[in-house]
């Protein structure tokens, strides 16, 4: 006697723990193998494209928090990097040193959450409560230095907005000082861990071919064996002066990937110990009154201040016309702004790269043929957030 | 090519009748070509072993409402092995359907699907031309210019339907869109910052 076997089609998401986020996943399972995956993206869309059409270059970077929101200035420095491309300033090196050391705090910030959590999806919960305690301490930093511990709208074009306050520079050293012991003993709980490894081990390979076809970036390519970071390869500000290694993975498995963002970590420690050590005194920002606003006292004593001030605040400033794609190696992957400026003090297109876009989109090839418990696996080390992807 | 130069030469001379004109700024080069081409000359740069951009960044599109020719499509590629980056673009009608580049680089499925969703340009033979960021049953292409700010339904949970609807948008107040653009120029040098702010800063 034959029966008919139907595949079973299942919802995963929008509501769900290990979907990182609002995603929506259709599955289609034969018996536990998954056949066929259709994400649906979206539910987060909020039109950042289109609002920061309408509004000034300055009133634009709160918006980039609001993408990657694990690690919020990473996206705001590929902006402020467009615009002074196009505009041709130079930003002072002190700017420059608070901004890779903050690019590299998010990044530990992200890797943080991304290995934690993707523990948590294959059944271990202590990485994510020490991991959490960790990811406090940096938020802090972040509000010390910006007033708010995510959305921190601090990156601006021609530097950063103010400069670190008293004894925060000491307290990012000791907190060197004590991570790396962390890092250690997150590697205790995981990296030979049998259950971690038979959940990650050969899961959710990419070849090289694939990883380039596909158009990933950041620990996706790398996790794959192609070393390529564009902190290295195309560096901007201060990156060529700093010594840092880049951890490349063999296999492009789950596993590999792990690997990598565990090493990415003490490598960022090691940059923010380097931007601490070189950090001079010295202004943050440039002084060209038409692009950044002048210091506080000054308005009150300089007429020509003042109305700098105004206009930077009522009109904004303006961008000669011009083309540019400027990406960085955010946490994630390559995270690129494509900007068109019309002369005007707003942006007549903005285009957002978003790394996690193009690594979602791989769902279906990446996961065809795994059973179903390896769906959260696989999803957890692509490390999505979908503040980026649905923009 | 390790050199931009030498890289354009090559295009230029590869490629003659259908590049239609290139150039090289802020270290990247812009390729402007016809519509027609773009299978031809996206696999040439994929595949020829001088410029190998084997990597697809995204594809977007720019609207200029009031030119004739009114979107402009925008590919840019990366090759990891000369370090160099490629803006590619031609101009397309309204209505007019181009070529998919999913048989090419799979990634630009969802990239195609983004920019039909967001600028509604249609794309031939494309295997899954869904909506992809907006609502299921969205109406409307969200990135064109003439698309308003604030839409054009909104939804909300209707107590009597026992469901969530939408409804044409209602806004308490108009949107109010600033016109601070001024003629005014200002100065071209920049003012020395005087010593007692210097400390402060």
């Amino acid at each position: 006697m034959t029966k008919k076997i139907k595949n079973l089609n299942l919802n995963f998401g929008p509501q769900h723990p290990a979907a990182h986020g609002v995603l929506r996943l259709i599955l289609e399972l034969d018996g536990e193998v998954v056949e066929k995956a259709d994400p649906h993206i979206g539910l987060l869309h909020r039109g950042t494209e289109k609002l920061i059409e309408n509004k000034t270059y300055m009133q634009a970077v709160p918006y980039f928090d609001r993408l990657d929101y694990v690690a919020p200035m990473n996206q705001e420095h590929a902006f402020a990097l467009a615009i002074e491309k196009i505009l041709n300033i130079d930003v002072p090196i002190r700017a420059q040193y608070i901004r890779v050391m903050f690019c590299e705090i998010g990044r530990i910030l992200s890797h943080i959450l991304n290995v934690t959590t993707q523990a948590l999806d294959v059944g271990a919960l202590t990485p994510s409560l020490w991991g959490f305690e960790e990811r406090e301490t940096l938020m802090t930093f972040y509000e010390r230095a910006s007033g708010s511990r995510l959305h921190a709208n601090y990156f601006r074009a021609g530097g950063v907005h103010q400069d670190l306050p008293a004894g925060l520079e000491n307290d990012i050293a000791k907190f060197c000082e004590t991570f790396p012991k962390i890092i250690n003993d997150l590697e205790n709980l995981l990296t030979d861990n049998r259950i971690f490894k038979q959940r990650n081990v050969d899961i959710g390979l990419v070849t090289k071919d694939d990883a380039l076809d596909y158009s990933f970036s950041g620990v996706m390519i790398r996790g794959s064996g192609i070393p390529w970071d564009l902190r290295k390869s195309q560096p901007y500000d201060c990156y060529d002066q700093l010594e840092f290694k880049i951890p490349v993975g063999k296999n492009g498995d789950c596993y590999d990937r792990y690997l990598c963002r565990i090493e990415e970590m003490k490598e960022s420690v090691s940059i923010i110990k380097q931007c601490l050590a070189r950090m001079e005194k010295g202004p943050i920002k440039t002084f060209d009154g038409k692009i950044s606003p002048p210091p506080k006292a000054e308005i009150k004593q300089s007429m020509e201040a003042l109305i700098h001030h105004f206009k930077l605040f009522t009109e904004g400033y303006r961008v000669p016309k011009d083309e540019i794609y400027t990406a960085v190696e955010a946490p994630k992957g390559e995270f690129g702004v494509y900007l068109i400026s019309d002369g005007s003090s707003k942006p007549y297109k903005c285009k957002i790269r978003a790394p996690g876009f193009s690594h979602l989109q791989s769902m279906d090839y990446l996961i065809k043929g795994h059973m179903l418990a390896d769906v959260p696996a696989v999803l957890g080390s692509l490390d999505i957030v979908f503040g980026e992807v649905d923009r | 090519m390790n050199n931009l130069i030498d890289l354009e030469k090559k295009i230029n001379s590869e490629l003659t009748t259908k590049i239609n004109k290139t150039s090289i700024k802020h270290n990247q080069i812009y390729i402007e070509i016809d519509k027609e081409d773009l299978i031809d000359v996206v696999l040439f740069l994929k595949t020829n072993k001088d410029t190998k951009f084997r990597q697809l960044i995204d594809i977007t599109v720019v609207d200029y409402p009031e030119e004739t020719q009114r979107f402009k499509i925008v590919y840019l590629f990366l090759s990891h092995e000369f370090n160099q980056r490629i803006i590619l673009s031609y101009f397309i009608n309204e209505n007019e359907l181009i070529s998919t580049l999913t048989s090419v680089f799979p990634s630009a499925n969802w990239m195609e699907r983004e920019v039909f969703d967001m600028y509604g340009v249609n794309f031939k033979d494309h295997p899954d031309l869904r909506r992809i960021l907006t609502d299921y049953g969205f109406e409307g292409h969200p990135l064109r210019k003439d698309f308003p700010l604030t839409g054009n339904s909104e939804v909300r949970y209707s107590e009597e339907k026992k469901k969530v609807i939408n409804e044409p948008v209602k806004l308490e107040q108009n949107y109010r869109n600033f016109d601070y653009e001024s003629p005014w120029e200002g100065t071209k040098y920049i003012k020395e910052i005087s010593e007692t702010n210097d400390k402060k800063n």
